[in-house]
């Protein structure tokens, strides 16, 4: 069964979409969505390490990530720059040294459009076992970590003061970003990685209560954008990442009637 | 130094500046159980970064802090819940400790909430995010409560209720509170010791010693020595950016 590409695309995409639920929901709350971009964009630099030193993908972006995680902090420390402008200084450059790379690197053949948009013919069976393997690795820790990344979500004073060590958890949580996006980007592509992260959240936001209910939805989100979106993929022979990120987009849109029907009940 | 097994937090001439300018400095103080300590003083004297000094919330201090527990209950002074986050009441009673539905229920009954249980918290007017606030900081029924100005926005005859309340629960709980509030009267009568802040500690005492003392009388005027009058303050003193104190 595993012979199929496309079976192999749908299990790594339901695999991607597990952990990209309630990551997402975080990268919300805690206003990360340019954060995961930068991550994302650092990821071609990843990708080429791996090239050169013929290393694993997924390893070496994200251990790419986590430095430039590293870096972003220490840059906060030395600069008075706002976050968004030393975000972006991070994203565009390690996105552009990575594409001049790319460029020297002219003894292997590289497909660039796959990278930046995902390509599902490429998911190999070990593609397939980093993506559930380490989708697993990043639930445990996320809900091991749980209730002190939530409440300084909520309220940092109040998680520090109660005795919960907010900072370690956000630590952590910078960690488990880095290995999110190491374990998607043959499926979504960096460019994209970050819309699986936000949108099936921004839907689930609209339409639940709870934390809970908002974490379930957003799981359910991501799995039907990335069942919809990959057949279309196959259907219209589109890039695996685009058509996943306009199916979670349809969902959103469709999200936005319900919250619609709700404000008018309320007046 | 009597090393009294009462003691829950002890602040030996703390202080916390940021750039070079300090917010608070030199501030010694103890809190325990069963006693209600409270910080008065004006805006910006140091209050909220003294509850966060000894919270250890601000961790780059100067002198020291003494913790003798971690049972802590902690109202601060300001929470905004962004929109993008569902939270209900519930969900909100149950963030820093697992809490089984019967002492939520009895928490948020206290303070006289229990019928937003299902609420979102962004649907709450000032006062009840108030009284949810305090309910989730006695829930679980700590060793220190700090409780950083618990009753703003809370309408009169509730205001009164919930300072009884704080005082019932440091007696039935025998707990320590730490409590920040600008209502002098409220203070003066239900307070074991009152600390006066101007940026560092202009006095420090008893209800009464506090108000019969010159310098409370200077910062917060006469009539405030006569203790049912209301709050008014003038500044007979400003502070440098060293800390340093200067007659105006």
């Amino acid at each position: 069964m595993l012979d199929d590409f496309f079976i192999r695309a749908l299990l790594a995409g339901i695999g991607v979409a597990f952990v990209t639920g309630p990551l997402g929901c975080f990268v919300i709350w805690r206003r990360l969505s340019y954060f995961g971009d930068t991550l994302a964009h650092s990821a071609l630099l990843g990708v080429t390490l791996a090239f050169t030193m013929e290393f694993n993908i997924a390893l070496s972006v994200f251990v790419i990530s986590s430095i430039i995680a590293l870096i972003l902090i220490q840059l906060q420390k030395r600069t008075n720059l706002p976050g968004d402008a030393l975000l972006g200084l991070l994203a565009h450059s390690s996105l552009a040294v990575g594409l001049v790379v790319v460029g020297f690197l002219t003894f292997i053949r590289f497909d660039i459009m796959g990278l930046l948009f995902g390509d599902i013919l490429a998911v190999s069976v070990n593609d397939l076992l980093i993506i559930w393997i380490g989708g697993a690795l990043i639930l445990v820790t996320l809900k091991f970590i749980w209730k002190p990344l939530f409440a300084s979500t909520v309220n940092y004073e109040l998680a520090e003061a109660e005795g919960l060590n907010p900072d370690r958890a956000k630590a952590i949580f910078t960690i488990l970003m880095a290995a999110i996006i190491a374990i998607s980007i043959k499926m979504v592509g960096l460019l994209l990685i970050t819309g699986m992260l936000i949108i099936p959240a921004a839907m689930a936001r609209n339409l639940s209560s709870s934390p809970q209910s908002m974490v379930i939805l957003s799981i359910v989100g991501g799995l039907l954008s990335v069942i919809i979106g990959l057949f279309t993929s196959l259907e219209f022979n589109t890039s695996s990442g685009p058509s996943i990120i306009t199916a979670a987009l349809l969902l959103f849109i469709l999200s936005l009637f319900k919250i619609k029907q709700s404000i008018k009940l309320k007046n | 130094m009597s090393s009294n097994q009462n003691i829950l937090v002890k602040l030996n001439n703390a202080g916390f500046s940021v750039n070079k300018k300090w917010l608070v400095k030199g501030v010694s103080l103890q809190v325990e159980k069963g006693k209600i300590v409270t910080l008065i003083g004006p805006n910006g004297s140091g209050k909220s970064t003294t509850a966060k000094i000894a919270l250890g919330i601000y961790k780059q201090i100067d002198g020291s802090v003494e913790k003798y527990t971690n049972k802590i209950g902690y109202v601060p002074q300001k929470i905004s819940i962004d929109w993008t986050l569902p939270l209900r009441v519930n969900d909100f009673m149950l963030l820093t400790e697992r809490l089984n539905n019967e002492k939520i229920d009895e928490a948020l009954s206290l303070t006289g909430v229990i019928h937003l249980k299902n609420k979102n918290l962004g649907d709450l007017s000032g006062g009840e995010f108030q009284r949810v606030l305090l309910a989730q900081a006695i829930s679980k029924k700590p060793d220190l409560l700090v409780l950083d100005e618990p009753v703003q926005g809370v309408d009169f005859t509730g205001e009164i209720a919930l300072y009884e309340l704080i005082k019932k629960i440091s007696d039935e709980l025998n707990c320590g509170i730490l409590l920040i509030s600008h209502d002098l009267h409220t203070v003066m009568s239900a307070t074991d010791y009152v600390v006066c802040l101007n940026g560092h500690v202009c006095c420090s005492g008893s209800p009464m010693e506090v108000a019969k003392n010159n310098e409370y009388k200077a910062l917060f005027g006469e009539q405030a020595s006569q203790i049912l009058s209301r709050y008014e303050h003038r500044h007979d003193h400003i502070h440098t950016d060293e800390g340093e104190i200067k007659k105006n």
